[in-house]
């Protein structure tokens, strides 16, 4: 009775799978099939040679690798100032008390309500006054700038979790909040961060509508961008657009592979003091 | 006094260089944005802007294609956000049983599609769902499984078209669902569901009375963020119907970006977003209050 209940569970998640993957085998499929004037018909899927040429191509194809390399640093950049910044600004409001903090926090939490598309009008005349449009430092501004306060919203039940009696040690060897702030939320927090890491890569990796109105020059564009151009530039080329998605998909996977260990654990600092 | 500002002058190192982007990059938007709303903006020459007093509100109203958009979002919001969250929970606590094996494989694989680019799958989902039997979906439904006995043309009508924008929305979001309560459930002492299984509870009844209240403050947060995202939902309709056929699958998000990037028409684009705001804050009203409320102790 268990063993056939645990072989049905396992049933429904391999069904599940198939639904989750199909689509990306299709996609794969595509990218490895050539003279596709329309789109390829499943059969013609199955049966055709395979070969590699169409990511030679597109890697080779249309400064793809210029885009490839401005996404990597806008993102880096990116992920990189906000996870600083978001856990200072967490550590402010978790532990410590100025007037008017719940109030502030509010305000904070009340803009994530607030679509974000028509933002970019206003963001533009800043960078504008900032003589920042059309560049990469402008482009990483908005980014993080406007990512801040989730990520902040987000650290902050984690810190306020972690036991301030652990603070105490620092205290008695004379540290101060810094050294408290480093040496105690910081690596407690390395589950919360790393799934932040995770969320803000591939937030920045995949923005499409901010990056297209901001960056006006060729040689400044990100992925995302240039895919949907090459799209419209190559449209019956379906394997080569296939091939040029999932080489953009690749860096996300491999940041995914690399913090997934981190990624939404139960919170590490359980269990760190006994009642 | 004295004791507040010395308060403030500990905390600035934190606070102040992420509160000043937050100002000039959202605060100083949002309400720039909404002060636009009231003018009949130009964008060229910001200064010769005409007042509009309440005229681009009126025009909100009175547009029938925001009645078209604003079906879109709700019927988005209504089929996607029970859609991700019944999957994500029921994927969540299958994984969850103590019997299942290569649990890490599992989470790993159906969070695939949440780390997908949104581009690239709002493509990819065009292409399964194009028309005539090239299309995969067609292809498996005429010739492989014999269901219907026509290829439909999914992106050429509109309730077609708008069922492959849910389909592509559940798709993408179920995996973040599950992460989120599979990290939930794993905190929920085994204690708890022994009791209960001693006293020979059925699953359904110890998933609806134990583990779903020790989960509340995260169902609120999953269901405010499914919301906010289904209302602000943009690139899935960008990419895959462009609003066709016909501007019938145009979402409110997708319309005010036509509005502001392909009219300039960035006043009345402006009281449209200020209406959507209204609209993701009253639909979330009652969950942003049990947020910081509960805060359960085991």
């Amino acid at each position: 009775m268990k063993g056939l209940k645990t072989t049905m569970i396992h049933l429904l998640l391999v069904a599940g799978i198939a639904i989750v993957v199909g689509p990306f085998v299709y996609m794969i499929l595509t990218s490895l099939t050539t003279d596709n004037y329309s789109l390829p018909s499943p059969h013609k899927l199955m049966t055709d040679a395979k070969t590699l040429d169409n990511f030679a191509q597109a890697w080779g194809k249309n400064h793809f690798q210029l885009y490839f390399m401005n996404s990597l640093l806008v993102t880096a950049a990116t992920m990189l100032f906000s996870l600083a910044l978001s856990s200072c600004m967490a550590y402010a409001f978790a532990r410590f008390s100025f007037p008017g903090k719940e109030l502030l926090f509010r305000l904070f939490v009340f803009t994530l309500f607030v679509p974000a598309i028509i933002n970019i009008i206003p963001q533009f005349t800043i960078l504008k006054a900032l003589h920042l449009v059309d560049s990469f430092p402008g482009l990483i501004l908005i980014y993080v700038g406007s990512g801040l306060v989730g990520s902040t919203f987000f650290l902050r039940g984690f810190f306020e979790r972690i036991p301030r009696e652990l603070e105490e040690s620092i205290v008695i060897d004379g540290g101060g909040r810094f050294t408290i702030f480093r040496s105690i939320y910081i690596p407690l927090s390395l589950p919360a961060l790393g799934t932040l890491a995770i969320f803000s890569f591939q937030g920045t990796w995949d923005e499409f509508v901010v990056a297209l109105t901001v960056m006006k020059s060729e040689a400044h564009r990100t992925l995302p961008v240039a895919l949907q151009l090459f799209r419209g530039q190559y449209v019956s080329f379906y394997g080569l657009f296939f091939a040029a998605s999932i080489i953009a998909l690749i860096p996300t996977i491999v940041i995914f592979l690399v913090f997934q260990k981190q990624f939404v654990q139960a919170n590490l600092s359980d269990g760190s003091i006994k009642n | 006094m004295r004791r507040a500002l010395k308060q403030y002058v500990q905390v600035s190192p934190y606070l102040a260089v992420g509160f000043a982007l937050t100002i000039a990059f959202v605060l100083y938007p949002m309400v720039k944005g909404m002060y636009i709303s009231f003018f009949h903006y130009n964008v060229i020459k910001p200064e010769t802007s005409e007042s509009a007093g309440l005229a681009n509100f009126g025009r909100v109203f009175r547009d029938p294609m925001i009645g078209t958009a604003l079906r879109n979002s709700i019927l988005l919001a209504l089929v996607t956000v029970p859609g991700q969250w019944i999957a994500g929970v029921l994927l969540a606590v299958l994984i969850q049983v103590k019997t299942v094996r290569l649990k890490v494989v599992w989470r790993l694989v159906y969070y695939i599609p949440v780390i997908s680019s949104w581009i690239v799958v709002s493509y990819l989902f065009r292409f399964l769902f194009a028309d005539g039997h090239e299309g995969f979906v067609n292809y498996l439904l005429v010739d492989v499984l014999h269901l219907i006995g026509e290829p439909i043309g999914w992106l050429q009508q509109t309730w077609s078209a708008n069922v492959v924008i849910w389909l592509v929305s559940i798709w993408k979001g179920v995996g973040w669902v599950m992460v989120l309560y599979l990290a939930a459930l794993q905190s929920i002492p085994r204690s708890l569901y022994e009791a209960a299984d001693m006293d020979g509870a059925k699953p359904a009844t110890i998933f609806a009375r134990i583990t779903l209240p020790l989960v509340r403050p995260l169902t609120a947060y999953v269901t405010i963020n499914l919301i906010n995202g289904a209302i602000q939902a943009f690139i899935q309709a960008y990419a895959i119907t462009q609003g066709g056929p016909m501007d019938t699958t145009q979402l409110l998000n997708t319309y005010l970006y036509k509005q502001a990037f392909q009219y300039f028409d960035f006043g009345y684009a402006s009281a449209i977003s200020v209406c959507l705001g209204a609209l993701i804050f009253a639909l979330t009203y009652t969950q942003q209050r049990s947020i910081g409320r509960d805060r359960i102790e085991y």
